[in-house]
């Protein structure tokens, strides 16, 4: 069999057909912009909240009080006393796998200036927790061991709180606020990190040193949580086996019983995420499989339709030489070259759609390669599926029944 | 002259729901190459059955037939197919052209279907086939912006271009006028001078006398087969004719 000959004369129906041809193209086309446009978005999103949760800190890990039961009804974590300074001073101590740690406690209240006030929370913690949560100082500094061992009354303050306590452009630097009723010396103050993927304001946060918030806010001796930082990413899961054999020696767990703290890393969060959104993916991209799937099918019936309208010329091809195979070939051609045809067209619309949906919609998005490489072999596919029962169908034909259609 | 047709007791039944036709019932005749024979009968003769049959499109029920020296009746489809594809050229009475297409890439059908003619040879064929009809210069235009007996010349050199052992044509000025009949006649008549094998099947009796042989079926049988010593030119009785003004 000539297949050269056999493209020719397919491309040569499908050229006197044009508007045929394109008609049946359409349903492969939009079928492969949508899945290519909607797996773009389904993957820009993930990768957008990827980004921001990383910028919270990829390696955070977060060590929580659990487990606390008084007369058998479960406590909430922040009532619970379970983690102290010892467990912080081990860890800081017997880790291998962290680089960075701080015991956190906070109280939420009211920040106040002269007239202006703001509501807002103080996290009391140690001179690394900017770096573990990815803040750095912009103007002035951060508190230092010395203001921790003396439980200084400083601060650093993000931009909410400047812009709500300092409207008039007031440089904050040096200015005594009052959290409730303790008067904190603004220190530093820390640079923009915007709203994150929850929604909350990244930059509406008071840090002090945890020993001022625990013995002049809370007047408390445990700690709320102690938050760390991995060496890597990479050595997340290690960290977290690490910090649990610890603090299960320190809070004297037995084996077989449950542990008295949460370990969580942004890992884990990441991974939560990640499943949320690999379902949406998966649902968009199957709303968009089934737009490639009717578009098959259009393919089909155009074919099928196709098969008795050219009956006659069929007939002509078989007389005058034509065998079955070669028909069924011509047809099967038509249908692939249809739809890779509209395969490639549906790709370079799906790519443009989905260049320009971050500049229209302000959508984030992520053209994968798998999504192009996938929809070009299922609308191959689809040609050959849906191509064949028509091809088959004018194989078939005899042609002498053929040839006298009417 | 070799035989180019030689068919042996052909029979052909069809069984239509528990009765059996019997369209062709024992014929037997053979064509020399160079012979121009008119086929005729009246509708349910078994013309169309026979040319069926002699064109490789079906095969007898019973009895043997010779294409150029082949037994076709133990041939399958796809060998059936090659034959036709090699040794017969088509022509219908409603040309079967392929609608939107130029008449070179008509007049180039055949040929696609024959992996021995590469692309050159092709082109080369189908333009000498469309001047031997007289249409060289119609060859890029489309089968729709030709008139009924252009697009007769055109399927006429399609069925020349496989340079075939005989011709076959089934009612091929049925759908035309008087003048262009007489004008795609005497295409036929000129090609039977250049030795050309052509089997004209007819149920127009006026068409006997420009053939060399006439053959004539009735319910499935031959009942005359005789030669025509005084073949009429068409060219001339064309020429007789009186000429349409518009």
């Amino acid at each position: 069999m000539n297949y050269k000959n056999l493209i020719t004369i397919a491309l040569r129906a499908l050229f006197n057909n044009k508007m045929r041809a394109f008609l049946t193209m359409l349903g492969i086309i939009i079928g492969v912009t949508s899945v290519i446009t909607m797996l773009a978005i389904g993957s820009g999103s993930k990768q957008s909240i990827r980004d921001e949760i990383g910028e919270m800190g990829s390696n955070m890990i977060m060590i929580q009080p659990g487990n606390g039961r008084f007369g058998g009804v479960r406590q909430s974590a922040s009532d619970m006393q379970t983690l102290k300074m010892t467990d912080y001073e081990s860890l800081l101590r017997g880790t291998n796998y962290l680089s960075k740690i701080t015991p956190t406690v906070n109280s939420s209240g009211q920040a106040v200036y002269r007239a202006n006030n703001t509501p807002t929370t103080i996290y009391g913690v140690n001179e690394q927790y900017s770096e573990i949560r990815g803040y750095s100082v912009d103007e002035g500094s951060m508190f230092t061991q010395t203001d921790i061992q003396k439980a200084a009354k400083v601060c650093v303050v993000g931009q909410t709180i400047v812009k709500n306590l300092f409207p008039d452009g007031e440089n904050p630097l040096g200015k005594n606020i009052r959290f409730g009723k303790i008067p904190l010396k603004i220190i530093g103050i820390l640079e923009s990190k915007g709203y994150n993927s929850m929604g909350m304001d990244q930059d509406d946060i008071l840090l002090a040193p945890y020993t001022t918030v625990q013995k002049r806010i809370l007047a408390i001796n445990y700690l709320q949580g102690i938050t760390a930082a991995a060496i890597s990413e990479e050595y997340s899961t290690q960290a977290i086996e690490e910090i649990t054999e610890i603090l299960q020696i320190n809070h004297n767990i037995q084996i077989g019983q449950e542990n008295d703290f949460n370990v969580r890393s942004q890992q884990e969060i990441m991974e939560t995420m990640g499943s949320v959104m690999d379902m949406m993916t998966i649902l968009l991209g199957c709303i968009a499989g089934i737009s490639l799937l009717v578009g098959g099918i259009g393919i089909m019936n155009i074919m099928y339709v196709s098969v008795t309208e050219r009956t006659r010329e069929i007939g002509l091809r078989m007389s005058i030489g034509a065998k079955g195979i070669h028909i069924l070939m011509q047809f099967l051609i038509e249908a692939v070259i249809i739809s890779v045809t509209g395969g490639v067209l549906g790709v370079l619309l799906g790519v443009g759609a989905s260049c320009l949906i971050p500049i229209i919609a302000g959508w984030p998005v992520s053209v994968q390669a798998y999504s192009i490489i996938l929809s070009f072999l299922v609308c191959t596919l689809t040609g050959v599926f849906f191509g064949w029962y028509p091809a088959q169908k004018a194989a078939r034909l005899n042609p002498i029944d053929a040839i006298r259609y009417e | 002259m070799s035989e180019i047709i030689k068919v042996e007791n052909i029979k052909r039944d069809f069984l239509v729901g528990s009765e059996t036709v019997h369209a062709i019932r024992d014929i037997s005749f053979y064509v020399t190459e160079g012979e121009f024979v008119t086929i005729m009968g009246a509708s349910g003769s078994g013309k169309s059955t026979l040319l069926n049959i002699l064109g490789c499109l079906d095969v007898p029920t019973q009895g043997d037939y010779y294409l150029s020296g082949v037994q076709v009746r133990k041939m399958g489809k796809n060998e059936r197919a090659v034959l036709r594809n090699r040794k017969i050229g088509f022509v219908f009475q409603t040309y079967n052209l392929l609608p939107k297409t130029t008449a070179l890439e008509n007049v180039e059908l055949p040929l696609l279907y024959n992996k021995t003619v590469n692309t050159a040879q092709r082109k080369e064929k189908s333009v000498q086939a469309l001047h031997a009809v007289g249409l060289e210069d119609r060859m890029y235009h489309r089968s729709n912006q030709m008139s009924g007996g252009q697009q007769q010349r055109v399927a006429i050199a399609r069925a020349l271009v496989n340079d075939p052992v005989i011709i076959l044509a089934d009612e091929a000025t049925g759908n035309l006028d008087t003048r262009t009949s007489f004008e795609i006649l005497s295409v036929f008549q000129d090609l039977h001078k250049k030795g050309r094998t052509i089997l004209f099947v007819t149920h127009n009796q006026e068409i006997t006398q420009y053939g060399s042989r006439n053959i004539v079926l009735k319910d499935g049988k031959i009942i005359e087969d005789k030669v025509n010593h005084t073949i009429s030119s068409a060219k001339d009785t064309l020429a007789s004719l009186p000429v349409e003004e518009d």
